[in-house]
């Protein structure tokens, strides 16, 4: 068998929100333990360095501390939530509970199931988006109507991370594999990206080259955009550099899944 | 028309050849079952018929379908149980027949019913509404069954259906089977469980290493390769000595402690091993497709 190009193009048909349908069913069965934790760290976070850490830091930006982390509290939820989902959750549905194989034993095809994983995962980006939305706007954090956009927003956002976590799923051996991602990609990504600091703080070339290499940045500026509710002309190419790669790396992580799963 | 049609299949993993050239053709509505210890092949061979593992060369149709070109029309009328349990834990029974059957675009109101149904058939009502984890083996089994079901296929695979069950809960199982045999679907069977093959299966072939090794209705191939009888005694060499005055076409075999002689003329050895030989304990049965099978296929383990 000789492998499948990373860029040949996925057959997906309307069959994908089938299993679309079947994650969420299995989520609205669990949701009352799956629903606290995300929405209660983005509140402890916003406690502990909003409002504590915050006392000690007078202004960025021209705004005060919680205003300027919040946004970046929702970045991040909205990335956790497409990444655990289409790492952890797809590895064991894949590899534990076999329910791929059961799925493509049905007329739907593999690039169907893992798209339709993909567009799980950016659902649940949306509804934890949608949950710390509300949270930061109970604290009088975010300003309307811009913000509003933020809900159709965090499902690209999910889209762009549920087919980045996709692809490390694909390639781990095992489910602890997982942690090297977890802790060599996303935990220093989550450090760097404007999220608690301005990235102007850091040196040129470290800027320069998170703008070019990580997603974070790119979904922090726009998001901090829609909460301040003030625009420029940047976020257009932040914008393109999300869906730009969202479209490539979808499709890669889908050849990936059928190098690894159609033996 | 035959429900399958392979021609030199052959598939390879790498470097590893798993289904080696084999040939078969299975008819509609009869039961055929594939043979064979583990690592022979047979699970490879039902996942290029399901056409969710591609072959490496040959040809394979399944309802006059091309596996390579035509895999969605023929997987609406296959059904699938596989070796592997994949149901959904996090679902009750009744919710993962339901949830199976819109994959196949089947209404929920239709599915709801064919649900009901399957559960009745495979005498599931007690657990209509348990979670996967707190069902039984046979259960687990019984209900990847009744899910193989939902979509009324043509075709129904079954990979190994009985392993590791306890006798009772195999023996359901093989009634149900049965039932459905009269309906007129075409089922293939997967088994190393002779018993199995030879109470459920119209024909069979018996697969070991990749090949086909033989093929036919279990009653012939027992005539064919064993004669109908096998005789037991005692290893020595005094029956040893014996067994070389008759004729070539009396075969006889060492396993462990024992000799076995497969025959169509049981009453003419017994007689000569215990009068001419002095040989006293001896013992005839019916020979059993397990002879066959572990005649062809041989006595050494297979892992
Ligand atoms: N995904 C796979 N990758 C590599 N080798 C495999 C794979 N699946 C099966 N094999 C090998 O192919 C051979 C046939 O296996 P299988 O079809 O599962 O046999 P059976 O179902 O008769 O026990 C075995 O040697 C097995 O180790
Ligand atoms: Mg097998």
């Amino acid at each position: 068998m000789s492998k499948v190009s990373l860029f040949s193009l996925p057959k997906i048909s309307m069959k994908t929100w089938k299993v679309w349908r079947r994650d969420a069913r299995v989520f609205m069965k669990t949701y009352k333990v799956n629903f606290v934790p995300p929405a209660l760290e983005p509140i402890l976070y916003l406690l502990a360095l909003g409002f504590g850490l915050g006392l000690f830091v007078s202004q960025i930006d021209g705004v005060s501390y919680p205003v300027f982390i919040a946004p970046a509290l929702l970045a991040i939820s909205m990335m956790n939530a497409a990444f655990f989902e289409c790492t952890y959750s797809s590895f064991v549905r894949m590899y534990y509970q076999k329910t791929f194989d059961a799925i493509i034993a049905t007329p739907l095809n593999l690039d169907e199931v893992i798209f339709g994983e993909l567009l799980w995962g950016a659902t649940k980006s949306t509804i934890y988006g949608s949950i710390v939305l509300v949270v930061i706007t109970a604290f009088g954090l975010a300003s309307y109507p811009a913000s509003l956009l933020i809900i159709p927003f965090s499902f690209l956002v999910g889209m762009l991370f549920s087919s980045i976590a996709m692809c490390f799923t694909a390639l781990s051996p095992r489910i602890d594999s997982l942690n090297y991602p977890i802790s060599l990609f996303i935990t220093p990504m989550f450090l760097v990206s404007g999220t608690f600091f301005p990235i102007s703080a850091l040196p040129t070339i470290i800027q320069q080259f998170t703008y070019i290499g990580l997603p974070l940045v790119h979904v922090v500026d726009i998001t901090r955009a829609l909460t301040y509710g003030s625009f420029d002309f940047d976020l257009l190419l932040n914008l393109l550099w999300i869906v730009v790669v969202t479209v490539i790396i979808t499709i890669i992580s889908i050849n990936l899944m059928k190098r690894r799963l159609i033996v | 028309m035959d429900a399958i049609v392979a021609e030199n299949l052959l598939k390879k993993y790498d470097d590893l050849v798993a289904v080696n050239n084999v040939s078969f053709r299975i008819h509609e509505s009869e039961c055929f079952g594939f043979l064979g210890p583990n690592g022979a092949g047979k699970t490879t061979t039902m996942k290029m018929i399901q056409c969710v593992s591609p072959k490496t060369s040959g040809t394979l149709e399944v309802l006059g379908l091309d596996v390579s070109s035509k895999a969605r029309e023929i997987k609406r009328n296959l059904g699938v149980a596989p070796q592997e349990v994949n149901l959904d834990p996090d679902l009750s029974v009744f919710e993962n027949l339901v949830a199976y059957a819109r994959f196949f675009d089947i209404s929920k109101k239709e599915a709801a019913e064919r649900a009901e149904q399957s559960i009745e058939f495979f005498q599931l009502q007690s657990k209509k509404d348990t979670l996967i984890d707190q069902l039984s083996g046979g259960m687990k089994r019984r209900l990847l069954l009744a899910r193989s079901m939902i979509n009324r296929p043509k075709i129904l695979i079954l990979d190994e259906p009985t392993v590791g069950l306890d006798p009772q809960a195999r023996h359901l199982i093989w009634e149900q089977l049965s039932k459905l045999k009269t309906q007129g679907i075409t089922i293939i069977l997967t088994t190393h469980y002779m018993e199995e093959a030879s109470e459920l299966c119209d024909r069979i072939v018996i697969m070991d290493n990749g090949m086909i090794l033989d093929e036919g209705r279990p009653s012939e191939l027992i005539e064919k390769h064993l004669g109908g009888n096998i005789i037991e005694t005692r290893d020595s060499d005094a029956v040893q000595k014996c067994l070389k005055k008759f004729s070539n076409d009396t075969k006889f075999e060492v396993a462990g402690d024992n000799v076995l002689i497969s025959t169509s003329r049981p009453q003419e050895i017994m007689s000569t091993l215990m009068t001419d030989c002095g040989i006293v304990s001896t013992s005839v049965r019916p020979a059993t497709l397990e002879d066959v099978f572990l005649k062809l296929t041989g006595r050494m383990l297979k892992e």
